[in-house]
């Protein structure tokens, strides 16, 4: 490894260290922020009437690798949307 | 004696513990396994459970352990003297801090990630689990009145270090939203953060409209301003109040807006603070002029109080919750457990050590050390103030001037302090939210009327109690019952850990032992003060505030005794190696 190679990945180290601190309390923070919105756009799924679930659900293809990721977190195995699913 | 030879012994003596004393603990007493899965392989998540580099691991559990607290023991605890100060960290952090912070993460390990007040829970029982929160609230509640008040004292004694510190705040959100709504690096803008904030303190150190000097500004202490408070008592009360509003905002923010940022930055500064303070050392090479034992200090006895007021940096038991809550999820291999956590409890040590130093070798004589250290009240203090004053000296070693480098040391030290304030307010959130829902108070879950709760208690403890600087010293009056409460737990956890070891049917002399010399010390301390110092009952300054929280800590004490007796004479069968308690 030379010289350089080893400085970057010093620094990177570095980086890390002081990246670990806060790193389970961000992931949860942004993940919260990311089921909100997923909320806000697929509510009529959880029996929440939601008058623009015809145009977001125009959104699922986008975001059917999140889309999983929020229905496992919220206690769901399978996907509840009958037609599209992503497991 | 020359500081640069006391810091070689101590170093000298802290590789002998890691070397041969950690070694034998690994082997022949936890007796760790590389082919054990630790949690982290076995509940890998990529959010809590996540196997992790040894040595980004140790840098992280040293970061979070590493604050003011290991200065500000010391560098009070230099009043009966640097020997006693020194031997205690030295045999504290060999015998009984590193084998505890250690054990805790083991005991984690061995119990998948679990914290230490839920293993409370299981191996000693429900009643554990209660006491060990409610220690833990008032630990947190402590932290939350001590810090506020050192931070308010170097505001006040260094306002040249003010401008920095607020700065830091707007930089912070700036590298915030830099990270992560524009998806960049934290390193570099952090370093340029770094290095505005000190340019600031340059700055403010050589041009005084830039300081923010609030005692001056209202009338020091001659001038009664309002509700009868003088200046400085007055600059106490803004400072507090200002303070408050300030980690309320930051502990209900989310954490990548301020807190992530913002600490980033002061690791940064631990690096700055650690390298002053050694290269300072063996660059000026100071004389320690402090007496070895100060014969003087007669008003309060060193033993039993040498052993509270030294707690992080010798042994703490807050070290135990940050092992076993968040590093003992990431612990790639168990063999590892011995660098990270005798290691990190090493790394603390030579922090402790370095303050020691660093205001023993402040004055230039004898007389110049006890009259700064005339009781152990002016040692409570001004005993911070002293260690920003003799790091600024060890700075001088290279070429920092004086006045600049002691900013720049009060700067890191009102950030490490800022830090521990942050972290504890969020902590006692978390902790009165767990409570309601324990006890199905509801509106205690809610975000701001916890925070209100933690802002607003620990506010009334740091302002009411009547201490010796009046109006708003109550922060330092407390900092035996903050070093009690401290080594209560580190108690516990080494309790918890000599109970996992006999179960296992292995020797637990080298956790039993620590466990009763620190509940001996804790129990000794407390009913000292409580009978001499704070009863209704005793002579000069009666304090029935202290009284009552150091005679619930004394009960708590007394009652882990008693579990711990009754704990170690039930013989419960033995556990196979590699299963859970």
């Amino acid at each position: 490894m030379s010289f350089q190679e080893r400085l970057k990945r010093i620094i990177q180290l570095y980086d890390e260290i002081l990246r670990t601190g806060h790193r389970t309390e961000i992931i949860r923070e942004l993940q919260e922020e990311d089921d909100l919105f997923m909320l806000l756009l697929y509510s009529d799924m959880l029996g929440i009437p939601n008058p623009a679930f015809y145009y977001t659900l125009e959104l699922y293809p986008h975001m059917l690798e999140k889309f999983h990721d929020w229905h496992t977190r919220m206690g769901m195995d399978k996907s509840p949307l009958t037609g599209f699913r992503c497991c | 004696m020359s500081g640069i030879l006391l810091a070689l012994i101590g170093m000298f003596v802290f590789f002998l513990g890691y070397r041969y004393y950690s070694k034998f603990i690994a082997e022949k007493i936890y007796r760790l396994d590389p082919n054990f899965v630790t949690p982290a392989n076995e509940f890998n998540d990529g959010k809590d459970f996540v196997p992790t580099n040894k040595w980004v691991l140790w840098g992280h559990h040293f970061t979070s352990v590493a604050g003011a607290a290991p200065i500000v023991g010391p560098a009070i605890a230099i009043y009966w003297g640097w020997v006693p100060a020194v031997i205690w960290v030295l045999l504290g952090t060999v015998f009984a801090a590193g084998v505890h912070d250690f054990g805790a993460l083991v005991l984690s390990v061995r119990n998948k990630g679990q914290s230490v007040g839920t293993l409370a829970n299981k191996i000693i029982g429900q009643r554990a689990k209660i006491l060990f929160l409610f220690i833990i609230l008032i630990l947190v509640l402590m932290v939350n009145a001590v810090f506020a008040w050192v931070i308010a004292n170097l505001f006040i004694n260094f306002p040249s270090a003010v401008l920095s510190v607020f700065i830091q705040i707007p930089l912070a959100i700036w590298i915030g939203y830099v990270v992560y709504r524009k998806k960049g690096g934290m390193l570099w803008p952090s370093l340029a953060a770094l290095g505005t904030m000190y340019a600031a303190a340059v700055l403010a150190s050589k041009v005084p409209a830039l300081q923010i000097d609030l005692k001056s500004w209202f009338g020091g202490e001659e001038n009664i301003v309002a509700f009868g408070l003088n200046g400085v008592a007055f600059s106490f009360f803004v400072w507090i109040i200002i303070l408050m509003v300030y980690v309320y905002i930051a502990s209900t923010l989310p954490v990548w807006k301020l807190l992530q940022p913002r600490d980033y930055i002061n690791s940064h500064q631990l690096v700055v603070g650690l390298l002053i303070l050694y290269l300072g050392l063996f660059f000026s090479n100071p004389t320690i002029t402090a007496p070895a034992m100060n014969s003087a200090a007669t008003d309060v006895p060193w033993i039993p109080i040498l052993f509270i007021t030294i707690a992080c940096g010798a042994i703490s038991g807050f070290h135990g919750l940050v092992a076993s809550g968040t590093t003992s999820k990431q612990l790639d291999r168990e063999p590892q457990a011995r660098m990270v956590g005798y290691g990190g409890a090493v790394g603390e040590g030579l922090l402790a050590l370095a303050s020691i130093i660093a205001v023993g070798t402040l004055f230039t004589s004898r007389e110049g050390f006890l009259e700064a250290y005339s009781g152990f009240a002016a040692a409570n203090g001004g005993g911070l103030g002293n260690f920003v004053q003799g790091a600024g000296q060890l700075a001088t070693g290279i070429f920092i001037p004086a006045d600049i480098a002691t900013t720049i040391v009060a700067v890191i030290v009102v950030s490490f302090a800022a830090t521990t304030l942050d972290t504890s307010i969020r902590l006692m959130r978390y902790i009165i939210s767990e409570l309601g829902k324990e006890y199905k108070v509801m509106s205690l879950t809610k975000t701001h009327v916890a925070t209100t709760i933690a802002v607003g208690s620990s506010a009334a403890l740091v302002l009411l109690p009547e201490g010796p600087n009046g109006f708003g010293s109550g922060g330092y009056v407390l900092w035996p019952l903050f070093g009690t409460s401290n080594q209560l737990l580190a108690a516990i956890t080494l309790l918890l850990i000599t109970i996992w070891l006999k179960r296992q049917g292995r020797n637990y002399l080298p956790t039993l032992i620590p466990m009763v010399f620190l509940l001996a010390m804790t129990l000794f301390a407390m009913g000292r003060q409580l009978l001499l110092d704070w009863s209704p009952f005793a002579g000069a300054n009666p304090n029935l505030l202290l009284f009552v929280l150091g005679s619930i800590i004394f009960g708590f004490a007394a009652w882990i005794l008693l579990e711990a007796i009754a704990a170690l004479r039930n013989n419960k069968p033995n556990v196979p190696k590699n299963k859970a308690v």
